[in-house]
């Protein structure tokens, strides 16, 4: 590709078009600029300040160095002596971990049995639009159903009473159990089917007579996951995992919508991005805010980093790893 | 899937050929299942839209009634929550952003992919570290600087910064490297057509089936995005659909005619709806070209 270039200006007789590239990456980059980098240094600069308001006025704000820092790993909530933040990081953790489990486990089994060839699964199509199409629902509207349904008057209510599961009063959004439940339940249903696609994609995109020549060999279905599938998948699993950790740590829409934004009940339900949105909206307060969000910045970038030092420190995949999958 | 079929079951014994019957059994259960659990939510709120108010406190049933257009019309002409106005806003502000976040994207893809120049490697590296940086993380500074630029209840900070997607970017770049030999864009130049001709006028109807599927993806995206929005909107007449959704979860919903409600979640989604039911193939090898990144 680099020589074909090189021969197509050499012809034109020495007119540079490099002003072009420049010119027709240049919006992508003021736009960065002024949308992501800025609020991502003024974040940043506003974690290191104290904003007072006077009314509506924002007075000026005041530098105290790791205050606010320091401020969110001491205040506590109700008589808990865990800072809240970790108490919401907390949070965030659980209901990711209860909806990506499942999700991980059934969209390898799901992506293992679409491709195998022996099962031959009929109706594949059918079977790949449905499990996606959740995907694409707003999560807001989703959640929004899912408590119109679960809430004492709904319909999953009723068929719970008949079935003696719950008794008629009770609000499930009140337990813990249940509202943590909800939450990482639409996140599963929500996500599977995407996460089905692209292991399927990565699976496909295995050398074929590897599985043949396990196939002849003798190799039963186990050894074939095992030996050939799931090494070789690994980069793509690995992607797909660190992209699922940040999802999760930013989860926000279905807690908010299902508690009405009070994390119910007592704040179980409240994640790391719901306690942002608080210092935010209703107290602005842009310093703890931004220090919050810095705090959740370093902790999405150690996680991802040892979930990616997880899945590659096994042996023999080293050469696969580099940059989530070189092959096509 | 154009794999060479091995015809293992012809080698099988009875007892293999049992073992795999019992398995198939097995996966269509699980399959059964799947579908079930992600239908079921839809199915119902389907069939409870149709139903009235009295109905649906009368109990439970899977069969759809007769009231879908008296709420619908409840639904469309409510004060509180004015949903058409709703969509309308949603719809302003997907599609642009839609519009936008593709031809830009494959304008970036296009100056790195077809210029050479000294800055073309760090370009794209900066835009592939920065692909995983998520929007929430500045939420803070970008909510200031709306304040700042007085952009409050304004779409532009919810348009404007489509015109970088580095998700958008990526997928053009890998897509346009597949399909976009540059011995075209050279006989562009040859005819005498300008840089820009060259891009809108070739390389874009090229890239038609990327482009068509990315702007279904961003517009799905910005449809549904309810974090951003919720932050700089509040003004009634400017709300977009998620934040009405999230209205309605405030409210007080003894009040509510629930048949009303179910209409207003089902107008919320529809509109997606019919896209993927129309398109479901075509968007479910957009996921699976997207996932197989280089």
């Amino acid at each position: 590709m680099q020589n074909k270039e090189k021969k197509v200006k050499k012809k034109k007789g020495g007119i540079s078009y490099a002003k072009w590239g420049y010119i027709f990456i240049l919006p992508f980059f003021i736009t960065y600029f002024i949308w992501s980098f800025l609020p991502q240094v003024l974040t940043f600069v506003y974690s290191f300040f104290k904003v007072y308001t006077e009314g509506l006025n924002e007075v000026a704000p005041e530098f105290i160095g790791f205050g606010n820092y320091a401020d969110l790993f001491t205040k506590t909530i109700g008589d808990s002596k865990t800072p809240t933040i970790l108490l919401y990081a907390g949070n965030t953790m659980i209901m990711w971990i209860l909806g990506a489990v499942p999700q991980f486990l059934i969209a390898l089994l799901l992506a293992v049995w679409f491709t195998n060839l022996r099962l031959n699964i009929k109706g594949q199509g059918f079977f790949k639009t449905v499990i996606y199409m959740p995907n694409l629902i707003m999560a807001s509207a989703f959640s929004m159903l899912i408590w119109t349904v679960f809430n004492p008057t709904g319909p999953v209510h009723m068929i719970l009473e008949n079935a003696n599961l719950v008794s008629k009063e009770y609000d499930l959004f009140f337990s813990v159990t249940w509202a943590r439940g909800l939450v990482a339940g639409i996140n599963f249903l929500m996500w599977f089917g995407n996460t089905t696609i692209v292991l399927m994609a990565g699976i496909m995109g295995i050398d074929n007579s590897l599985f043949e020549a396990a196939l002849i060999d003798g190799a039963n279905s186990r050894k074939v996951f095992f030996k050939i599938t799931l090494p070789l998948l690994m980069p793509i699993l690995t992607y797909a995992v660190i992209t699922s950790l940040i999802g999760g740590i930013n989860m926000y829409d279905v807690p908010y919508i299902l508690s009405k934004g009070n994390g119910t009940p007592n704040n179980t339900t409240t994640t790391l991005i719901m306690f942002i949105q608080r210092l935010l909206g209703p107290s602005k307060d842009y310093g703890s805010a931004g220090a919050a969000s810095v705090l959740v910045f370093i902790f999405s970038a150690i996680l991802s980093l040892i979930v990616f030092k997880f899945f590659i420190s096994k042996d023999g995949m080293k050469d696969h790893t580099k940059k989530g999958g070189k092959r096509k | 899937m154009s794999r060479n079929k091995v015809k293992a079951n012809d080698y099988l014994s009875v007892k293999g050929r049992t073992m795999l019957l019992i398995s198939r059994i097995f996966v269509y259960t699980i399959l059964a299942a799947l579908t079930f659990l992600c239908l079921f939510f839809f199915y119902l709120l389907f069939v409870n839209s149709t139903r009235s108010h009295g109905e649906l406190f009368g109990g439970f049933t899977l069969m759809p009634s007769t009231h879908a257009l008296e709420n619908l019309k409840n639904a469309w002409t409510d004060d509180s929550t004015n949903i058409p106005r709703g969509m309308l806003n949603s719809f302003v502000i997907a599609f642009s952003s839609a519009l936008l976040t593709t031809y830009f994207s494959a304008l970036t893809a296009f100056g790195i992919h077809c210029y050479d120049f000294k800055l073309k490697k760090a370009a794209f590296t900066f835009i592939l570290v920065v692909m995983m940086i998520p929007s929430q993380i500045s939420a803070v500074g970008f909510v200031k600087l709306c304040n700042t630029l007085n952009l409050t209840n304004n779409y532009l900070p919810l348009i404007l910064p489509s015109i970088a997607a580095p998700v958008v970017f990526f997928f053009m770049k890998q897509y346009m490297e597949s399909i976009l030999p540059l011995e075209i864009v050279e006989a562009a130049r040859v005819d005498g057509a300008s840089e820009f001709y060259t891009f809108n006028r070739i390389v874009i109807p090229i890239m038609g089936p990327a482009i068509a599927v990315q702007m279904i993806f961003s517009f799905v995206a910005s449809w549904n995005n309810f974090f951003i929005p919720g932050m700089i909107i509040d003004k009634p007449n400017l709300k977009t659909v998620p934040i009405m959704i999230s209205d309605l979860r405030s409210a007080d919903y003894a009040k509510f005619d629930m048949g009303q409600l179910y209409m207003l979640i089902l107008l919320s989604i529809l509109p997606v709806i019919v896209v993927y039911l129309l398109l479901s193939k075509f968007i479910i090898r957009g996921v699976s070209e997207g996932s197989v990144k280089g």
